[in-house]
């Protein structure tokens, strides 16, 4: 087996991958946690700043889950095969409402009626609360293990994927995008809106802390291999300590009006709730909860060497094209939303 | 009574593995078939717009500004939608052939990680320039993003492309592994990329998409020329796009030919399907139209005897494999659908060649915007070379069946087997409410645009043009 710096190369496609589903949840949590907010603004003008602030990059941040979804299939065939299987419906309804939800966007501006607008104020934030929810439910599901046998066939039914712990999981999701969202919006805006949106941010932010204590008293006590790595590897601490302290950070730059600050520390929490996520689970990526011999993991679900190699060097050259152009695109549309004729 | 009953028996043992294969290909195919209207648009047009821009650039002359700036505005409702249905597309084989991702995940991994890396990303990264940056940026800046946007259009083209083709001819693989766990495995890159269909199967795709994107703007152009709008504007956009047309149409013929020629030495049974030649070993006939019977093995048609016998071999009295010559179970069963797709495309592609020689004629005699019935046609046009791409995917995959990967992997093998055919029909259902949406918005949208039409010079001036046009500093 080949190694890069004492790794193997299906270690390092597992990092790749953890870092584009980072960089996804970091960018599109915020216009799904805006999205999700999105009804409580009550004037047409609120919506449409609101609107317009998540416009020229919402669809840029899904690109992220396009190469997501790519490096999946490419590095990790076998995870990429049994877990959109398994969970036929929850993926169904994420795609469908992916396509709805853009279609709210757009559809929303073309016509200046009342219920017209106000019909896809609903559908637009409907939309992005079930995106939020159903990538909660499949992350709750993979932190937990599936139902799956020997030939890593699915044996579970789709009640299984509404368990009680996926569910809180889901909420918890939906409760640090609200958070960014708000945080993000509230960076973008000013005036009355920017007054409104000081306090939901404040709201969101309770929400939050109150899920993530809760999830990780419930993960400690209930799935407890969650936490056997860092039993083993004293060090991982430090990731735990770290999410801990920039969750402080948060409250502590939103209590100073620093709200870039607390922006790019909701980012980092993000960020870190993945990685520890990431930490517990390897070198699984999906377990069985039939019998943990039957779980995906780095080694039994990669590709080849020759064929992880290749990709390897395409992220090398790839990823930090994909991140120039997403900063560049941020840096050209930086500052205040300003409502024109070009504009949602 | 007892028909009813007779008939719920009927419905309830047909849910099973047969049912969930097939509502998947329908599934599968509609999907894809929806999103295929407009990756070619966004490829033709692509080139168009990089025509339009750097005539600009050239002769700075405001009326390819102003044809330009329309094409873009165009351009990112078509991508929207081709992004939207796309990501739809990368999951699905995740969701319901996950026997087929497990064994082509290490071949076909690794170009779809290069669509999404380079292509995808180089294309979405200047789209925002391409949109929102002419005040923003130069104008050479601006038209390297289009080149960009064009040219990431087309890598979208090749890996996927690239994919396909070594669905149809393996190469660079090796198999590992047995039963459940079997799978192919990479051995050559290079080998891979171009195995024996990429390059003619590619250059038929991306013309074809030439094709779809120089004929929409036949399309609204000569819609404004009969209307009598922007007429300067339009002829020149007209006279633009019909030269890809023309150029486009002709080249189709070379790499359809080339395309068939793989066809006929790589997958033979869909050659015969594609003539519905029955027989073991005999020379073979080209129909210029014609319907095959499945039984009797006849097709009623025209034909021109011993044609493709010719075709292939160059020779009118060479026999040609015909599909008894296969086994029943490694043969398409769809042959009559086949045949139609094929020669539906065939038909299309000879009209194109024909519209557009007559009216690069007809321009050449300066007489080309004369002829409004020409134009009439022009406008309606637009949805030959759209018929002629998906007619000739049709035929191409249905071609292919029973192999998902060609004689590697059969379609029936290749399904998720924890999937069930009410989930399948569960997802179908809301894919067509959700694709007709979005349809009616697609044409909601476009209508609304070419109504508006190209944006006057005044309206311009504010953005771009004022610092660039030394007559208005």
């Amino acid at each position: 087996m080949e190694t890069i710096l004492g790794l193997n190369l299906a270690t390092w496609w597992f990092l790749v991958i953890g870092g584009v589903f980072s960089g996804y949840a970091i960018l599109d949590g915020f216009d799904l946690g805006a999205g999700a907010l999105h009804l409580f603004f009550n004037k047409e003008e609120s919506r449409r700043k609101a609107l317009n602030a998540i416009g020229p990059v919402w669809d840029g941040n899904e690109v992220w889950l396009v190469i997501g979804g790519g490096a999946l299939f490419a590095g990790f065939p076998v995870v990429y095969a049994t877990i959109f299987s398994a969970f036929y419906e929850p993926f169904m309804v994420f795609l469908i409402t992916l396509i709805f939800r853009a279609i709210s966007i757009e559809f929303r501006s073309k016509e200046p009626m009342l219920w017209w607008r106000k019909g896809w104020d609903i559908s637009y934030s409907v939309s992005s609360i079930i995106l939020t929810l159903s990538l909660g439910l499949i992350l709750g599901n993979i932190i937990q293990g599936i139902a799956l046998d020997q030939n890593f066939i699915y044996k579970g039914t789709l009640a299984d994927f509404f368990n009680p712990y996926a569910v809180l999981i889901a909420f918890t999701t939906l409760s640090l995008f609200m958070m960014h969202g708000a945080i993000y919006l509230v960076m973008k805006t000013e005036n009355r809106l920017y007054a409104k949106l000081t306090i939901i941010v404040k709201n969101t932010t309770i929400f939050f802390v109150v899920m993530f204590s809760i999830t990780s008293v419930i993960t400690l006590l209930f799935v407890p291999h969650m936490a056997e790595r860092y039993e083993e590897v004293p060090y991982m601490f430090a990731f735990p300590v770290l999410a801990i302290l920039a969750v402080v950070n948060i409250t502590r730059q939103i209590a100073k009006r620093k709200y870039r600050y607390a922006f790019m520390s909701s980012a980092v929490v993000t960020a870190l709730l993945m990685v520890l996520v990431a930490v517990g689970l390897f070198p699984n990526i999906i377990l069985s909860s039939i019998n943990s011999a039957y779980s995906i993991t780095v080694h039994n679900g990669s590709s080849t060497d020759k064929s992880l190699k290749i990709i390897l060097l395409f992220a090398v050259i790839g990823v930090p094209i994909v991140a120039t152009y997403t900063t560049f695109v941020f840096w050209t549309f930086r500052g205040k939303v300003k409502l024109d004729d070009a504009s949602y | 009574m007892f028909r009813i009953r007779l008939g719920l028996k009927f419905a309830s043992s047909n849910i099973g593995f047969m049912n969930t294969e097939i509502l998947s290909r329908i599934q599968f195919a509609f999907t894809i078939a929806f999103h295929y209207i407009y990756p070619p648009l966004s490829i033709g047009l692509g080139v168009v717009m990089v025509i339009m821009e750097g005539l600009y650039l050239r002769t700075r002359k405001p009326i390819y500004e102003q044809m330009t700036r329309f094409w873009i505005r165009i351009f990112a409702l078509i991508f929207g939608i081709g992004v939207a249905t796309g990501i739809v597309m990368e999951f699905e084989f995740g969701t319901n052939w996950a026997v087929y991702s497990r064994y082509v995940g290490d071949i076909f991994g690794s170009a779809l990680a290069a669509e999404g890396i380079f292509a995808f990303a180089l294309e979405s990264g200047f789209l925002g320039i391409l949109i929102f940056g002419w005040n923003r940026v130069s104008p050479r800046v601006h038209f390297f993003a289009t080149l960009m946007v064009a040219l990431g259009s087309m890598f979208s083209a090749i890996w996927i492309v690239v994919a396909n083709s070594w669905q149809q001819t393996p190469a660079g693989y090796r198999i590992e592994g047995e039963g459940m766990k079997a799978r192919a495995v990479i051995t050559d890159f290079w080998e891979m990329v171009f195995n024996p269909s990429s390059i003619d199967r590619l250059s038929h795709v991306i013309i074809g998409a030439f094709l779809a994107g120089s004929f929409l703007v036949l399309s609204v152009n000569a819609y404004y020329i009969l209307r009598n709008r922007h007429l300067a504007i339009a002829k020149s956009g007209f006279k633009i796009a019909l030269v890809v047309a023309t150029v486009s149409a002709l080249m189709q013929l070379f790499t359809g030919h080339r395309s068939a020629d793989i066809v006929a030495r790589h997958q033979p049974a869909k050659l015969a399907a594609f003539e519905g030649h029955y027989d073991s070993l005999a020379v073979a006939d080209m129909y210029l139209m014609g319907w095959v019977d499945n039984k009797t093995q006849k097709v009623t048609g025209i034909s021109i005897p011993a044609g493709l016998s010719f075709l292939i071999h160059q020779d009118f009295k060479a026999p040609v494999r015909g599909l008894n010559a296969f086994k029943k179970e490694d043969r398409p069963s769809g042959v009559n659908f086949v045949f139609q797709t094929y020669h539906l495309m065939v038909a299309i592609g000879i009209t194109l060649i024909g519209l557009t020689t007559l009216a690069s004629f007809l321009w050449w005699r300066g007489k080309l915007f004369e002829q409004r019935w020409l134009l009439h046609i022009f406008a309606w046009a637009v949805l030959l070379p759209q018929a002629a791409n998906q007619l000739g995917w049709y035929s191409a995959e249905v071609g292919r069946q029973p192999w998902v990967v060609y004689n590697l992997l059969r379609t029936s093998d290749a399904l998720s087997q924890s999937l069930k055919a009410e989930q399948v029909i569960f997802s179908l259902i809301m894919f067509t409410w959700v694709y007709a949406l979005l349809f009616v918005l697609f044409l909601y949208l476009l209508n609304k645009k070419i109504k508006h039409g190209f944006m006057g010079y005044d309206e311009m001036i504010p953005e771009y043009s004022k610092r660039d046009n030394p007559l208005l500093k």
